[in-house]
């Protein structure tokens, strides 16, 4: 376990490494900032001056180690658009991904589960087959496409639900939230939605293949047996059996989930960390773009490392047998 | 010599079946139906649209705007409605979908050929090269695909051709994937031992021998990868990162219209959008048949 460890932490950094080489030399090093920084009626004593304070002058690889070094300390660079470093300014936007990614997979378990739950019980019907053509069809959407259209159907045609922005945010237990709110909670709705969407069909396809597993099993013939109601059964003894899987999936999804916010967050004006890199990436905004490759690679290094961690320790065939 | 020939001959009695058992589906004969009506409508794209809606000379501001099924003064009539700058926009759709498909296509064949070489490598050498690789791929399907042609796209700025190496970049690794996984069990049957018995190069063995015999599961992710292709492509050019203005896919037709929307003007996001669902949809129930019919375990 402890070289298991030992190996992935290595190749954690080593990964890490060459990911801040290619943002460095491709963000950096490529095109000049004194450029971009300098007012166009600069002198050239100024220009000088100016490429000297950035340590512009100095050989590409001193350059690297000194952003590196920066980077270590936690220094990205500062915002060219906002002035503000460029960390603070992706980790301000954080808590407003997080709230819709998770709110997107509450949302996405709330409907897909029971979906899934009924096409599971009853496999071969009409109905558990228009779930399924349903659940590819929802793959074939594009996600921006689902996004437009509820903002056309409830947004506009409707006027049920406002298509863009937070909302009010309020307080609870310290935390900022539009749940405190119910400006904010209608600002969610939508946005949500759109993102939970993505994940439906999985839960959908999840739910039914645990389902059909988990009702042949003993323990529910034995509950039958004892004369429990097949509603209880269902809510109680199966819905336990299987939710364990799914939450446990579904976890492991929610880092795709933040990454599918960037478009989520663009339609619908959510200020979020998706919607702070699209628009830094159109304003040529260098240090945040950076910083949020960075960031974002540095999550989904951890992430993964967790998944396997956990699936190490769930099933021990992956640590003794595999190349792992 | 002898196996090669035998393989050639072997080719046609080997897909006959297949197309017969695909053809059972009456779903998915009406997909590929559609897939090949949408390919000829973006090959001949040019000669089948009304206008030319990028020669400035042709389109007419003062017919901007227009709802569907309207005609306008002089005598133009606009099926689908025309847009902001007063383009007809089902030529400007067929136009999108010659782009769409190009980038789709293109990103999947690249992907495949590069995918699909260093899998049957990988599979075929073993060792450290396999493992190194594999390990390289497991890092790679770790990502998000989106993620990735975003963070590549960050850095390397808009252009079709940077659009189309994103997407190799997020879809080599599945070819890669499932191509040796299947090769590593066709590696171990006789008729690669007979190959290499009769002292061919490793190179033909792998490439003439190990190659067609590893093709459904490429063919399959290939049809499924295209569509998400094309997906991938619309999603990062509604963004404003994918391809630029000049040559406008389905997805910044559909972003263009996004601007408009919210002031009622919904046609010139709807249709597109409509058109690249059906696309993709269509094209994902091929793949899905495709998986079905070529699956091994369903016996033929």
């Amino acid at each position: 376990m402890a070289v298991f460890f030992l190996r992935r932490f290595l190749q954690t950094v080593v990964v890490l490494l060459l990911v801040s080489l290619v943002v460095f030399l491709g963000l950096y090093a490529i095109g000049n900032p004194a450029e971009i920084l300098l007012p166009d009626d600069a002198t050239a004593a100024e220009r000088d001056a100016a490429i000297r304070s950035l340590g512009l002058d100095k050989p590409i690889w001193v350059q690297y180690g000194v952003f590196l070094a920066n980077a270590l300390t936690g220094d990205l660079g500062t915002s060219f658009v906002y002035n503000t470093p460029s960390i603070t300014l992706i980790l301000q936007r954080f808590p407003a991904t997080l709230e819709l990614a998770l709110s997107a997979l509450f949302i996405a378990i709330a409907i897909g589960a029971p979906l899934g739950l009924y096409a599971g019980l009853r496999p071969g019907t009409r109905l558990d087959r228009a779930i399924v053509t349903g659940s590819i069809l929802g793959f074939s959407l594009p996600n921006f496409w689902q996004g437009l259209m509820l903002i056309l159907i409830f947004s506009i045609g409707l006027g049920w639900l406002p298509s863009s922005g937070r909302g009010e945010t309020g307080t609870i237990f310290g935390i900022e939230t539009s749940f405190a709110t119910w400006d904010g909670i209608r600002h969610l709705i939508l946005p949500a939605t759109n993102l939970a969407l993505f994940k439906l069909a999985l839960v959908i396809r999840l739910t039914r293949a645990q389902v059909r597993e988990t009702m042949p099993l003993d323990f529910v013939k034995f509950a039958r047996a004892k004369g429990v109601s097949e509603r209880r059964i269902l809510g109680v003894h199966v819905s336990k059996t299987i939710a364990a899987p799914i939450v446990t999936v579904l976890g492991m999804e929610l880092g795709s989930v933040i990454a599918f916010a960037v478009i989520t967050e663009s339609i619908f004006a959510w200020p979020g960390m998706g919607k702070l890199i699209i628009d830094s990436i159109n304003r040529l905004d260098r240090p945040v773009v950076a910083a949020y490759l960075l960031v974002i690679t540095f999550m989904f290094i951890m992430i993964n490392l967790v998944v396997d961690l956990l699936y190490t320790v769930l099933d021990p065939r992956v640590r003794l047998g595999g190349r792992t | 010599m002898t196996a090669l020939e035998t393989s050639r001959v072997a080719t046609p009695s080997r897909w006959r079946p297949v197309l017969r058992e695909f053809s059972e589906s009456p779903g998915a004969v009406i997909a590929l139906a559609i897939c090949v009506l949408l390919l000829f409508a973006a090959v001949f794209g040019p000669w089948l649209a009304p206008q030319n809606p990028y020669d400035l000379a042709e389109i007419s501001f003062f017919d901007s705007r227009l709802p569907p099924l309207s005609t306008s003064p002089d005598g133009h009539f606009y099926l689908l409605g025309t847009d902001n700058q007063g383009r007809d926009m089902f030529s400007a759709m067929l136009y999108g979908l010659r782009t769409s498909l190009f980038v789709g296509v293109a990103s999947g064949v690249l992907a495949i050929a590069i995918g699909v070489s260093l899998g049957l490598i990988a599979a075929y050498a073993g060792g450290a090269f396999d493992a190194f690789l594999m390990r390289f791929v497991d890092f790679m399907l770790g990502f998000p695909s989106i993620l990735v042609a975003l963070m590549m796209l960050a850095i390397l700025g808009q252009g079709t051709e940077k659009v189309i190496l994103a997407l190799v970049v997020v879809q080599w690794a599945y070819f890669a994937r499932a191509v040796r996984a299947t090769a590593l069990s066709e590696r171990s049957k006789e008729y690669i031992e007979a190959a290499r018995s009769l002292g061919l190069g490793h190179a033909r063995i792998v490439f003439g021998h190990l190659a067609p015999n590893c093709m459904p599961p490429v063919i399959v992710i290939g049809t499924m990868q295209i569509a998400s292709a094309i997906s991938a492509e619309a999603t990062l050019s509604f963004l404003g990162l994918g391809l630029p203005i000049t040559e406008p896919s389905l997805g910044l037709l559909i972003s263009n219209g996004f601007n408009v929307m919210l002031a009622g003007l919904y046609w010139i996001s709807v249709f597109p959008g409509l058109l690249l669902l059906v696309l993709i949809f269509a094209i994902n129930i091929v793949g899905d048949r495709l998986r079905e019919v070529l699956n091994p375990r369903n016996a033929r």
